[in-house]
């Protein structure tokens, strides 16, 4: 039922129950209080990257900057490393894609080999991530070098941060799966753990693109 | 006994055995509640004692040698922070929506009852992070609320060295908090509704809790964001907000920072901020008065669509604090046309909020004392927004008592009063005892007298044009001996208000051990949480069967019926049924 319907309901009118209008008063039938939970945060999340996106810009266009500051923007050489990260986290992605297909169909030996590729590739990723860092400082483009890579360091810092908790996750379903729980039992962590890696994915390919703009 | 905790989710509840299960480490979302509820409100009489510092101080200047002018500052700062974020939103969203939503809505629990105990104990260690900021070297921040950059982490304001971290870390450890709680009260709203409970037919409260929820998780991000950034710029040295400058003689590292991007980024939070307090306040008063009035809340629709409209619009309208930054002054005209447009369903709330009054079966009882009294306050702090919302007015009352007069009928008293009346009407079920209804009436007169005595001359002080947030006014010409004067009555008037709150703490510990039992439903209220097979409520709510709820929740003075009210899981049949709406 559509969300206008519901919102022009006149509740006064007709006591009772009304099979056409939710049975069992769930707003998505089809979705697990959990996945549900996780959209919601999907929305908190987008915010915050958005937020610091829409900082980003304004500090690059010299926000309110009155006239005898400095321009402190300079644009950086990205080392190319973080190409190389982009592709594994791709891939772990598409690895986590994989783990979902295998756990929907019950099958336990492609599901195991999907979530040890998926966590494996994100802890590459991290791994990489920090390299990265660890190049930029020994190239004098630190944190506080400048804005620019200032941001740089802010956004990977989250970003990494989402990722630690998605691998949190990770680890504990992949533990119930090698001890040989029922798939059926980790099906709905395999499946939002792949979407919240699609979504980390989204957010890195963006944030990066807009490193990039520079 | 073991029941099923929600729809989706066949395991047994489990019942915690020990003390420590049931009591502490609970994740019963009626513990939660009170646990949330008691950390506010012992955090909030930190908060009033503050601002009855604060009035002594400009009451009496020259009196009270231990007020220095930067622990005045430091007052200011964390009374209002407290205040705001630490005492309303926890209260009303920890504390309330914890308690009501499953309750109202047939539910048995939150839907993730672990992210909700963690949700209370990550905030009791946003809290203890901002206390100990009291025992820090050079104590608290006193960079104001607003904690703006460059000054908030500049030498010169109290509390730079350590205040202003622990601020910062307090109010990110917060935000993780709310997020965890937040997300458990949407999801709960929209996937864990008993049988029949449509979402129209949810009673105002809920529709409050919920859309400030959502505000809150997307306002508070902004929050965060401005708080790591400045965490940064203090602590390493980046210039996401410091713009280069001399400091102390000496000069800075910072280079090419905008300050003003921290205000948008803490406004586009603060604004809404103002509606995650009210909302759940605008929710619960409606339900207070239609049951107190014993009639149907007028215009129910037009109530929760002008909940979620007011939601909305808030998220446009950060910049009207911003009206003396220096922005762009087309951004002025875009933002004092949202901001007015705002006055338009939250009128329609306020009309029918009389209208539900006018004509109604209307019980004084004290949580209506407070719900008519909130009307009285809310309506005053309204019409003054009007006012500070046009650029060409608000410039000159910028930064003047006007303000504070203002933001505190609206956002200060107006929510408080409401949280006294949702105390006084949910308190026989939340612990099974009534309270003493003298004592109530006392606490009322005199906090509502009391408020109007403290802030309706901060309004006149304000024309005069004394300004806000300075520890003494001394010798200046423009200012009268009748603003002095109105000074020594404002702090008198804050000092009964204050000391006022021990009736009520009186009122309601010894009512816990001794006042006479409560009915189940002793205001004969329709909602679900009145109808629970115990009250106290036990943990699963609603013994084996969960509820199913046949009809809206303000079916009051219905004629035919038997009775007054007719609960929400009372079926149609046998109940004739002529409403004229």
């Amino acid at each position: 039922m559509g969300i206008v319907r519901r919102l022009t309901e006149k509740p006064w009118l007709a006591p009772g129950l009304d099979p056409s209008t939710e049975a069992d008063a769930r707003s998505f039938p089809s979705l697990t209080a959990a996945a549900v939970g996780l959209r919601v945060y999907f929305g908190v999340a987008t915010i915050m990257f958005l937020l610091i996106a829409a900082v980003f810009v304004m500090r690059m266009g010299g926000h309110e900057i009155s006239t005898d500051q400095r321009v402190d923007w300079k644009p950086m050489s990205w080392p190319p490393l973080l190409w190389f990260n982009t592709g594994v986290l791709i891939l772990s992605s598409a690895a986590w894609e994989w783990a979902r297909a295998a756990a929907s169909r019950a099958r336990s030996e492609n599901l195991r080999t999907g979530l040890a590729a998926g966590g494996v590739l994100a802890l590459v990723f991290l791994a990489g991530q920090l390299t990265v860092w660890r190049q930029l400082e020994e190239a004098g483009c630190g944190i506080t070098a400048t804005t620019m890579s200032a941001f740089f360091y802010l956004i990977t810092a989250l970003h990494g941060l989402h990722l630690a908790g998605g691998l949190a996750v990770w680890g504990r379903t992949t533990a119930k799966v090698f001890a040989g729980r029922d798939v059926a039992e980790v099906r709905q962590a395999v499946d939002l753990c792949a979407l919240y890696w699609h979504f980390l994915l989204l957010v890195w390919i963006v944030m990066f693109g807009l490193l990039l703009l520079t | 006994m073991a029941y099923t905790t929600i729809a989706d989710d066949t395991r047994p509840l489990h019942h915690p055995k020990t003390w420590v299960g049931k009591y502490v480490w609970s994740q019963d979302h009626k513990v939660i509640a009170l646990q949330y509820s008691m950390t506010a409100i012992g955090i909030g009489v930190v908060a009033l004692v503050l601002s009855n510092l604060m009035r002594l101080q400009l009451g009496f200047p020259d009196t009270f040698k231990f007020i220095t002018p930067s622990s005045y500052l430091q007052y200011v700062t964390m009374h209002g922070m407290i205040m705001v974020i630490y005492l309303l939103t926890a209260l009303l969203l920890g504390g309330f929506g914890n308690y009501l939503i499953p309750l109202m809505l047939g539910a048995r629990d939150m839907v993730f009852p672990f992210v909700n105990m963690l949700s209370y104990w990550v905030y009791l260690l946003a809290v203890l992070v901002l206390v100990a900021s009291f025992f820090a070297p050079g104590g608290p921040t006193g960079a104001g609320w607003t904690l703006y950059p460059p000054q908030s982490i500049l030498e010169g304001t109290p509390g730079h060295e350590w205040g202003i971290i622990l601020m910062l870390t307090s109010l990110a450890i917060f935000i993780v908090a709310f997020t965890m709680g937040g997300l458990n009260y949407v999801t709960t709203v929209l996937q864990a509704r008993t049988r029949g409970m449509t979402l129209m037919r949810m009673p105002c409260s809920i529709w409050g809790i919920f859309v400030a929820t959502i505000l809150g998780l997307l306002a508070f991000p902004a929050l965060f964001v401005g708080a790591v950034m400045m965490m940064l710029d203090r602590l390493i040295g980046t210039s996401f907000f410091m713009p280069a400058l001399v400091s102390m003689g000496q000069q800075t590292n910072f280079n090419g920072g905008s300050p003003i991007l921290f205000q948008h980024l803490f406004w586009f939070f603060g604004h809404p901020e103002v509606y995650i307090v009210a909302l759940p306040a605008f929710g619960i008063v409606s339900d207070l008065i239609s049951c107190h009035a014993r009639k149907n809340v007028f215009g129910y629709r037009m109530m929760v669509w002008a909940i979620v409209v007011i939601g909305v619009l808030s998220l446009f309208v950060w910049a009207h604090h911003m009206y003396v930054s220096g922005m762009n002054p087309y951004f002025g005209f875009f933002f004092a046309t949202s901001t007015l447009v705002i006055a338009v369903p939250t009128a329609i709330k306020v009309y029918n909020w009389l209208l539900t009054l006018w004509r109604g079966d209307i019980h004084l009882r004290v949580p209506m004392l407070f719900a008519i009294g909130f009307i009285f306050t809310f309506i005053h702090g309204g019409l003054t927004g009007l006012f500070l919302g046009n650029v060409s007015v608000d410039v000159p009352l910028s930064d003047t008592m006007f303000v504070v007069g203002h933001f505190h009928m609206v956002m200060g008293v107006s929510p408080i009063l409401v949280i006294f009346g949702a105390i006084y009407h949910w308190y026989p079920k939340i612990t099974g005892r009534m309270w003493n209804a003298m004592l109530g009436q006392i606490h009322f007169w005199v906090t509502f007298l009391g408020v109007y005595a403290i802030y309706l001359p901060m309004h006149y002080l304000g024309f005069l044009g004394v300004p806000r947030r300075y520890y003494a006014l001394g010798e200046t010409a423009f200012i009268p001996h009748s603003a002095h004067v109105a000074n020594e009555v404002i702090t008198i008037a804050a000092l009964i208000v204050g000391v006022a709150q021990l009736v009520f703490f009186y009122n309601m510990i010894w009512s816990y051990f001794r006042g006479p039992k409560a009915d189940p439903n002793p205001w004969g209220a329709t909602t679900l949480e009145w109808q629970t097979p115990h009250t106290p409520p036990e943990h699963g709510n609603w013994g084996p069967k969960l509820p199913v709820v046949y009809r809206w929740a303000y079916d009051y003075s219905v004629p035919g019926a038997p009775q007054d009210f007719i609960p929400q899981n009372v079926p149609p049949d046998g109940i004739a049924r002529h409403h004229a709406t």
